[in-house]
């Protein structure tokens, strides 16, 4: 049976809506699983359906479904295609869900190969997707080229070489068993490794998510009691950058509100309704919408008056946080200092007053400081934030995973070294550089062996 | 007139032979000296890692390399035993004069097979079609011929300064086939290979060595035939090391090699997995000593082989070396080392079945592909010869997959990749390692030998057997429960096991890996050959892994079953890039599973291929 494979069908970062394509015997049942709405199972074929993403009880995104039942579908096979309306990230999420309930990411090009595979382009309609095939080739190239160049990409050969390394050493110990002078690679030796190459990509799948929301966006929001400031901030930040602020009307994208861009860093402001209705309430700060608003939040901006002692309901706030990127940002320093900044020990904090632009500067150097944007290189930004580098970063992750798991199981060496060679393969995809025959070379390269 | 002629009479030229045979079919082998056929004219051993693994697939096919090895071994060895049973094989030390001897033996059972000497060195060919060959006296007709010339073609022999035209062991070499194979097209290239020298047993200071035993249990190459043997009589090979002075001598006079200013006319490429003693002290600077194995070559002979000690140092140089190695100090060299340059065909001018793409029914096996070592040699030769019968019965070809040989892994590296190097099979080199073991060959390969008739009655009887046991042996170890009763628990606690919570299957406790199949006899007697007891071991316990192998192996095999039409103009094509456009019209892949392995042709390539092919199937 034919694998169900998943990707993304619209350009990412471009228009309001994103298609997710899903195609394969399996690709209604695991629509199916991952959507509230209508049973798509019973679905009649070419039909949309309207309802929601979801993983677990958490809703994703608000979404169309096109149900296609074979054959009379662009791959001939069973296809669901998903209009995301909640943008990229949210697009990106649905995705990982699909991956997650075994679907397989599907390579550049590989709905068109099924479709031709199945008998469903002749080559007149081909041509046009030929083209296509042609110039997303082209851009992977250069794509791969500029990432070269770039310090992540730089870090994924070097844990590749490392992998490179291992394997053709265990290769040595398999094809010359009888050469003792060459060191035997131990399942100790693999698993030190292992735990040093996943820490390492754990750190670049970080910065990747994080070079990702430069691109995307931080979700952020302001919170904090009344008159403490919140639309003041707020209003500062918009007043520097009047022209940017857009206000996304009649989408589904009821999250995002608005977008800051400070110096290069968007922020996509989330429910900045709910800061204008605040100021007609009195007294506490609502506990309860604040910790709602958290959970949706990359980014908390918890604002507090240096005029006023901390309540408790802040307090509680507070704690919240401290789990969270965020930022407690201690307004109005203009005036005399009454909060007890001790109850403040190991947060993140910064003193400004909305009235001085200067102070406002101070925030925004935090907020980069926080996401490690200094550090990461621009040009590695375009390849690290696709969804199919992270996806597969991801599975090299899982992969590196399962090799501890049969360490512990105590696999023997030449076992474990198949799917070390799983993790060189998806890290040689990342890079473009999947290529057997150095595994082979290097064998020979390092090692002296023979009659 | 025959119907086929074998040109060669080492391992491939025996197994394409003997397979034809099989095939009922007219088989002359012509070889220039019928008392040296089969030769063993470097290492006295056969199988190893990967290789052994093709002698058992030669040898579930129907071929002869594992039961006359078996016939001749005085050392048997299975090897990465500490490892897990995807990579272990088996090696024997082969009675090189016994070897030969029982392969004549073989061959001259085949009433069907005559056996000419002769040197051929040149082809008769009519419309691009072969139709016999021609020796110095003689012309020979047959209806399709096996080239398999070994290192025999323009070879050389080089030791220090001198070059020599001469087949290994001063045997007579071809002097025009290649020319002529030229002259018809063939893109000749030249490689290179050496050996070490032999020294006599009797003037070895063995006790200054580390002793080798072989393994303390029967074993053998054949699927069909256990034989036992007397485990007391088997030899022993001797390690001993390459010290400071040595690697002194040989930088002092390292340019008296013939690979290092020797000879000023080098061409030819070594093969990178079996360099010279020179090539170790001088890549590999910080060594301080390189291990040495003392081989018997036979029983009756006193030479022994150095394993190791492959040179082109002139002899004097080589009297030098050799003493200043413990144990060797006073010993007396028989034969001396030497390095042979030969010329060998570029593989990918081959399809799939071995037949060149130039000459129709014209066959090549063996070291003139550009591989190394017998038993790829065998490999290809029994492949060969299947597919020469094939052809004149106008029956489709048999090609081995990548999944299901070793034999498919050579085949397929070779016609698509190529070679630079002397080609060496290495488990590197499969994808789908796991799938291809030791144990399995015979579940992999048995079922083709019995479909085209190359396996006996009693063969197919004694494989079928294995089977029926294998599965109920399966079924017994997934009915059997064990509860988790303290007793119980004792034990699995005493083999470091976890305990039980619920009652589980013997075939799930199997699955542990600290759980060998002999602990399970505690509660369900096994009582099986040791050969299924293997198969049976390595089937439960490496299922999950065996069965992400297979999945990915289907993944391949889809691509696989996509057919390259012939003809094909691939500079016709547009969109396809220049590099891919050049190495597709070369190799001329006949499915797109093969086009896919070409170094140089992008996965983006294969998708605008496959729409042309789709489009050309169509008829647009």
């Amino acid at each position: 049976m034919e694998k169900t494979i998943a990707g993304v069908a619209t350009a990412l970062g471009i228009g309001a809506i994103s298609i997710i394509r899903v195609s394969g015997e399996e690709a209604i049942n695991i629509v199916n699983k991952i959507f509230i709405g209508e049973n798509l199972k019973k679905a009649a074929s070419h039909t949309i359906h309207y309802g929601f993403i979801v993983e677990g009880e958490k809703r994703v995104d608000e979404v169309l479904v096109s149900i296609m039942r074979a054959p009379r579908t662009y791959t001939k096979e069973d296809v669901v295609e998903i209009n995301c309306h909640g943008g990229i990230i949210a697009t990106n999420k649905t995705l990982e869900i699909l991956l997650a309930n075994g679907c397989e990411l599907a390579e550049p090009g590989e709905f068109t190969k099924r479709a031709f595979l199945n008998g469903r382009i002749d080559l007149i309609e081909a041509e046009g997707v030929m083209n296509l095939i042609n110039s997303q080739t082209e851009l992977n190239r250069a794509a791969a080229f500029n990432q070269l160049q770039g310090s992540v990409s730089a870090r994924i050969e070097k844990n590749r070489k490392k992998i490179t390394d291992l394997i053709a050493h265990i290769a040595v110990n398999i094809d010359y068993p009888e050469y003792e002078d060459i060191e035997e690679v131990t399942v100790d030796k693999i698993k030190k490794n292992v735990r040093k190459i996943k820490k390492d990509l754990l750190e670049v799948y970080q910065a990747s998510k994080n070079g990702k929301l430069i691109q995307e966006g931080i979700n952020t929001v302001i919170i904090g009691s009344p008159n403490v400031g919140k639309s003041s901030l707020l209003n500062v930040l918009i007043e520097e950058n009047k022209a940017i602020v857009t206000d996304i009307a009649g989408t589904t994208r009821d999250l995002v509100e608005g977008k800051l861009n400070l110096d290069g860093v968007i922020l996509n402001l989330i429910d900045t309704a709910g800061i204008r209705k605040t100021k007609d309430k009195i007294e506490k700060i609502g506990v309860q919408k604040s910790l709602e608003l958290i959970k949706k939040a990359e980014l908390i901006l918890l604002v507090l008056d240096n005029n006023k002692k901390l309540d408790n309901d802040e307090l509680k706030i507070i704690e919240k946080v401290k789990d969270k990127n965020h930022i407690i940002v201690i307004n109005k320093i203009d005036l005399k200092s009454q909060i007890d900044k001790k109850q403040l020990a190991n947060a993140n904090v910064v003193e400004i007053s909305t009235f001085e632009q200067e102070k406002v500067t101070k925030l925004k150097e935090k907020i980069k400081e926080m996401f490690n944007l200094e550090k990461i290189q621009q040009k590695d930004l375009t390849y690290l934030t696709s969804a199919r580098s992270i996806a597969l970063l991801q599975k090299t992750i899982a992969i590196l995973e399962e090799i501890e798991s049969s360490v512990a199981n105590n696999q023997p060496v030449d076992v474990l070294e198949i799917d070390l060679k799983r993790v060189w393969h998806e890290l040689g995809l990342i890079t473009g550089k999947t290529y057997e025959e150095e595994i082979i070379e290097q064998l020979f390269a390092n090692f002296c062996l023979g009659k | 007139m025959y119907d086929i002629i074998v040109v060669g009479g080492g391992h491939a030229g025996c197994e394409a032979a003997i397979i034809a045979a099989k095939f009922k079919k007219k088989v002359c082998l012509i070889t220039s000296n019928i008392n040296n056929i089969a030769d063993l004219p470097c290492n006295p051993s056969i199988g190893g890692s990967a290789k052994g693994v093709v002698v058992r697939e030669v040898d579930a096919l129907g071929g002869v390399i594992g039961k006359i090895a078996d016939q001749s071994q005085i050392q048997m060895k299975k090897l990465n035993i500490k490892k897990g049973p995807a990579v272990q094989a088996y090696r024997a030390q082969i009675d090189k004069d016994l070897y030969q001897k029982n392969m004549l033996k073989e061959l001259k059972k085949h009433s069907n097979i005559t056996l000419v000497e002769g040197m051929a060195e040149d082809l008769i060919i009519e419309n691009a079609q072969i139709k016999g060959i021609k020796t110095e006296q003689e012309e020979y007709c047959a209806r399709a011929v096996i080239l398999t010339t070994g290192t025999y073609l323009k070879a050389d022999i080089l030791i220090g300064n001198t070059r020599k035209r001469s087949g290994p062991g001063s045997e007579k070499p071809s002097l025009y086939l290649s020319d002529n194979l030229a002259k018809l097209g063939f893109d000749i290239i030249r490689l290179k290979t050496g050996t070490p020298p032999r020294v006599d047993k009797n003037t070895v200071n063995f006790a200054v060595t580390d002793e080798e035993k072989g393994a303390d249990a029967c074993l053998n190459f054949s699927n069909f035939k256990q034989n036992e043997y007397d485990l007391n009589k088997q030899v022993s090979c001797y390690l001993t090391y390459t010290n400071p002075q040595t690697h002194e001598i040989i930088r002092n006079n390292i340019n008296k090699s013939s690979m290092y200013g020797g000879l000023q006319d080098i061409a030819s490429v070594g093969p990178r997995y079996c360099p010279s003693i020179e090539d170790k002290i001088m890549r590999f600077y910080d060594k301080e000593r390189h291990q040495l194995f003392l081989e018997p070559v036979s029983l009756k002979s006193p030479k022994v082989y150095i394993q190791g000690l492959s040179t082109s140092f002139p002899i004097e140089i080589q009297e030098q070396i050799v003493h200043s190695i413990k144990g060797l100090e006073k010993c007396r060299i028989i034969t001396y080392a030497y390095a042979i340059e030969y010329d060998a065909i570029n593989p990918q001018q081959l399809k799939q079945n071995l037949e060149t793409k130039l000459i129709k029914n014209l066959f090549m096996a063996g070291q003139i592909n550009g591989t190394s070592g017998y038993e790829e040699a065998a490999g290809q030769g029994i492949m060969a010869g299947i597919n020469a019968c094939l052809n004149l019965d106008k029956k489709k070809a048999f090609v081995l997959k990548r999944n299901e040989a070793y034999i498919g892994v050579l085949i397929d590296d070779l016609v698509t990749k190529g070679v630079i190097d002397p080609y060496r099979l290495l488990t590197s080199r499969a994808e789908y390692r796991l799938l291809l073991r030791n144990d399995n060959a015979d579940q992999r390969l048995s079922h083709y030998g019995e479909k085209y008739g190359l396996l006996c009655k009693k063969e197919i009887e004694i494989f079928k057997q294995k089977l029926k046991k294998l599965k109920k042996w399966e079924q017994k170890l997934k009915e059997t429960y064990i509860s988790p009763n303290i007793e119980n628990n004792e034990y699995l606690q005493k083999l470091n096991s976890t305990k039980l919570k619920d009652r589980i299957s013997l075939y799930d406790l199997l699955k542990r890996s600290e759980i060998k199949l002999e602990a399970l006899q505690k509660w369900l007697k096994i009582d099986a050959e040791i050969e299924i007891k293997e198969k049976l071991e390595v089937q439960v316990k490496y299922e999950g892994y065996i069965k992400k192998a297979e999945k990915d192996a289907q993944k391949m095999l889809k691509l696989e079953k996509i057919k390259i039409p012939e003809g094909i103009d691939y500079y016709k094509i547009q969109n396809l890039a220049n590099e891919a456009k050049q190495k597709l019209s070369e190799i001329k892949p006949t499915t797109l599973g093969q086009a896919n392995r070409i170094s140089g042709v992008n996965p983006s390539d294969i998708a605008i291929l496959s729409v042309y092919i789709k489009g050309k199937r169509n008829g647009k």
